[in-house]
């Protein structure tokens, strides 16, 4: 990844002038930002190390603007980059320099909440925890919560198949979404899904979900909204071992369990973490793994009293069990803390996204370790441990000459390894343009070419979000080429 | 003949198959040989590419060809205390994961757990240019990539031949128990949206002929808790299970007879049908209709926001009202465009989901 350069697709030649003045007649002046003092918010989302500002940024207001704006935009051969709150952490929404940030941050109705169906209709801008709270007064929340769960929007969660801490019980947004409307590059209205359990042909929904903005603009979304548990008890067990607790883990899913969440934070995330949010995580463990139970009381007592004889079994150090509501969510609030407490260690921060099986996880912990001594950097790590999804939080200084590259670097290490473990690139934050390099670690030159034939049976032209995603077949062998080299080289 | 060697044999058929301008009808164990448009081309079967690539019970994943049986991965998964959650039905013996995979059908369990769809993980799937292509992967959390895997659920065979797919298992539940109650349509359809926006453990439902019957499945605690509250009649635990699986294989006496048989996908709450006589399923979600006029159940199944298949049916009516629900542009469009992507001579299973692909 240049970092001069973060978007890499530079082959449209659009006339900004024009595009603007075309934009303009369709759009009320709040809604097109063009100046360069206006633009700069917008500049990067939550990959703050590359920025890069857009020709033009809009905010629609309905969706018949945003339709106006995507005929303008296809009829000009115009990038359209598509924009929620901007959390993201792979730069999926990083603005194209020849292009139009197209922010749906005004589309922020729930237009409807039904108790009896169980499903909320919104608009994209919608924030994830708010969708909960309106849900609340029936007894019902949508589940899929990531950690910016305040502020992230559901446009986004769809776009990037957002997870969360309870996703292996209660599923990704993939499995928590209904029916996604959106218009076509073309600025067709499509419905994808509908309101019942399934449509006919292709599942599109559920190619809709992580499709990081390169096949539709989302403009309203139905969501499964799920009864809320009578009772939710968290176990928190502390290690002495990092080990210990990697194998813990599977132990518990051995015996049957499916935990309705299952966290594990090594030491440095826990020092970062108690200071700040005084979770009352146990300071001395080497890491401690956060298990929660959830359901009637009979089943929340029966199962935690599974999970703690499976934990003790396992060689845990200490036990806690959350007395209360209260108590529950102080625990969770230290796990769901975890970024921005890391944050305040350190200048920057990157955060890797890899997914391994959990049977993997103690090596791979080996092995950051080891990556952290060789490019002379901190690194955290949490970890969705129930679904052997890792968050290393690798700390670096932009300011010092040298450092961005090694953390890069250093992540890419950590990546690459993850597929070599049977895993993948990323598990739930996306490719964007952070790990577009490294699909062609996982994926080979046949399978980008069937990504990018998929690409354009949506978008022609390739006009939403170039140059994210998916690496041109140029790019794949370059890299291909580059690790041969780099293996061929005696040590 | 070696799995590989068979890959080779068949990359050389199809090959042939686009140059030659001819069409390969994929076949499995042939138990969904009636699902979908009528099968054009000469027969491609790819049951003998089976058994299990990798089980890893502590990882809840397992790895299968697609021509292994169905009836063979179930038994390896129980003997490990675990499940493909969704139910799919088998239709048949001969049945296949690829087949499952193909028609995209869950079960009873499918609005408590998910559809196929929510547990497929990766696929290996050769398409219609011979590329041997890998998406998705083992594990529960992957956006590298379109969700290609997913895609393929549903798909009929019309973007490549699946070779494996891994899926995510679950354990069995610990408890099941079955309840009955005398109720009419319209309140049947009352209780079950009411007790959906409960925390109830029901794990199946259906109505037919005046008799609501649930599945409750989970914790022992949860379900006895459930039953004392919900109340019912109480069936046997052998009438329970034979009525869950009379109703997934459609061996239900409701399923008997020549007439067609409707499929409708409809939000639950959708008011009871009038259209021919109904068995509900998935807590309203999925209503069975035996005989009824085409065009109005397709115009009443699209006026509250859902869709209609002819599930079963005799060739001439399949050819006449189509067996999926018509598409509409852009999405028509979409779809002939993806068949492009992945099938640009059209082999695979011509005109068995929509006539024009």
């Amino acid at each position: 990844m240049s970092l001069q350069e973060p978007v890499a697709d530079r082959r449209f030649a659009v006339d900004r002038k024009r595009l603007i003045d075309r934009l303009r007649e369709v759009l009320p002046a709040s809604a097109l930002l063009g100046e360069e003092e206006e633009r700069r918010p917008y500049d990067c989302d939550g990959l703050t190390a590359y920025r890069q500002l857009p020709l033009v940024v809009v905010l629609p207001e309905n969706e018949t603007q945003a339709q106006a704006i995507l005929k303008i935009c296809h009829e000009l051969k115009a990038p359209v980059v598509a924009r929620g709150a901007a959390t993201g952490l792979s730069g999926g929404a990083t603005p194209h320099p020849d292009g139009v940030l197209l922010s749906l941050a005004k589309l922020k109705n729930i237009v409807h909440v039904d108790p009896v169906s169980r499903t909320a209709v919104v608009q994209p801008g919608v924030r994830n925890l708010a969708v909960s709270e309106a849900a609340a007064a029936y007894g019902l929340y949508y589940a899929p919560d990531p950690s910016s769960q305040i502020a992230c929007t559901i446009g986004g969660n769809v776009a990037e198949n957002a997870g969360g801490v309870h996703c292996l019980k209660y599923g990704l947004t993939v499995h928590n979404v209904m029916r996604v409307r959106g218009l076509t590059i073309e600025g067709e209205v499509v419905e994808f899904g509908n309101a019942a359990l399934d449509a006919a042909g292709y599942d599109l929904l559920a190619l809709l979900n992580g499709s990081e903005g390169l096949l539709a603009v989302i403009t309203e979304v139905t969501v499964k909204l799920t009864p809320k548990p009578q009772l939710a008890q968290v176990v928190i067990a502390s290690f002495d071992d990092v080990r210990r607790a990697g194998d813990a883990v599977a132990s518990i899913i051995a015996a049957g369990i499916i935990p309705a969440g299952l966290e594990m934070m090594d030491k440095k995330a826990i020092h970062a973490v108690e200071p700040y949010v005084n979770a009352g995580y146990d300071m001395a463990a080497e890491a401690i793994l956060l298990c929660e139970s959830d359901g009637t009381p009979e089943e929340v007592a029966e199962e935690i009293g599974r999970m703690k004889s499976v934990l003790e079994m396992s060689g845990a150090a200490g036990i806690r069990v959350s007395r209360d509501e209260a108590e529950r969510l102080k625990f969770w609030a230290g796990r769901k803390a975890a970024f921005p407490a890391v944050g305040r260690m350190t200048p920057d921060y990157l955060c890797m996204d890899g997914t391994i099986p959990r049977k993997r996880l103690a090596e791979m912990l080996d092995a950051v370790a080891g990556l952290s001594e060789k490019y002379g950097l901190r690194c955290a790590n949490v970890f969705h441990a129930g679904d052997g999804n890792l968050h290393p939080l690798i700390m670096y200084d932009a300011n010092q000459p040298g450092e961005l590259d090694r953390a890069v670097a250093f992540g890419a290490e950590i990546l690459e390894l993850s597929v070599r473990f049977g895993g993948t690139i990323t598990g739930e934050h996306g490719v964007g343009i952070e790990k577009i390099t490294l699909m062609a670690e996982q994926f080979s030159e046949a399978e980008i070419g069937a990504f990018h034939r998929l690409k354009a049976a949506f978008d022609e032209y390739g006009l939403l979000n170039p140059g994210k995603g998916v690496p041109t077949l140029a790019r794949c062998r370059e890299y291909t080429q580059a690790r041969a080299g780099v293996a061929s080289t005696p040590r | 003949m070696t799995m590989d060697s068979l890959i080779e044999n068949w990359i050389q058929r199809i090959a042939e198959a686009a140059r030659t301008g001819r069409a390969l009808a994929i076949r499995g164990g042939g138990s969904k040989d009636f699902y979908g448009g009528p099968a054009r081309g000469e027969p491609f079967e790819v049951a003998a590419y089976s058994g299990i690539v990798a089980y890893e019970p502590t990882e809840l994943v397992v790895t299968v060809r697609a021509g292994t049986p169905l009836v063979d991965l179930a038994a390896v998964l129980a003997a490990k205390g675990q499940c493909l959650a969704f139910e799919a039905p088998h239709f048949g013996p001969s049945a296949t994961v690829g087949g499952m995979l193909a028609a995209g059908l869950s079960g009873p369990r499918r609005p408590a757990v998910g559809a196929v769809r929510d547990f497929v993980l990766g696929v290996k799937i050769l398409n219609g240019i011979g590329e041997v292509l890998s998406f998705g992967g083992q594990v529960m959390k992957n956006v590298a990539g379109y969700d290609v895997a997913r895609l393929m659920a549903g798909s009929l065979g019309t973007l490549g031949v699946v070779l494996e797919v891994s899926l995510k298992v679950l354990p069995l539940p610990v408890a099941e128990k079955s309840l009955s109650f005398v109720l009419d349509e319209t309140t049947a359809l009352a209780r079950l949206n009411q007790w959906a926006g409960q925390p109830w453990p029901i794990s199946a439902s259906a109505w037919n002929d005046g008799v609501l019957t649930l599945r409750l499945s989970g914790a022992a605690a949860a379900v006895a808790a459930a039953q004392r509250t919900l109340g019912g009649e109480l069936l046997s635990d052998a009438e329970g299970g034979a009525f869950w699986q009379s109703l997934r294989e459609q061996e239900h006496e409701f399923f008997n007879g020549g007439e067609a048989l409707w499929r409708l996908s409809l939000p639950s709450t959708a008011p009871a049908q009038t259209l021919g006589r109904t068995l509900i399923e998935w807590g309203g979600a999925q209503r069975w209709l035996r005989s009824g006029d085409p065009t109005s159940i397709r115009a009443a199944s699209a006026s509250v926001g859902g869709h209609a298949t002819l599930f079963r049916g005799d060739d001439a009516l399949k050819a006449s009202v189509g067996v999926f629900q018509p598409l509409g542009e852009p999405l028509a469009r979409i779809h002939r465009r993806l068949k492009q992507a992945f099938d640009p001579h059209g082999v695979f299973n011509p005109g068995r989901m929509y006539p024009d692909f």
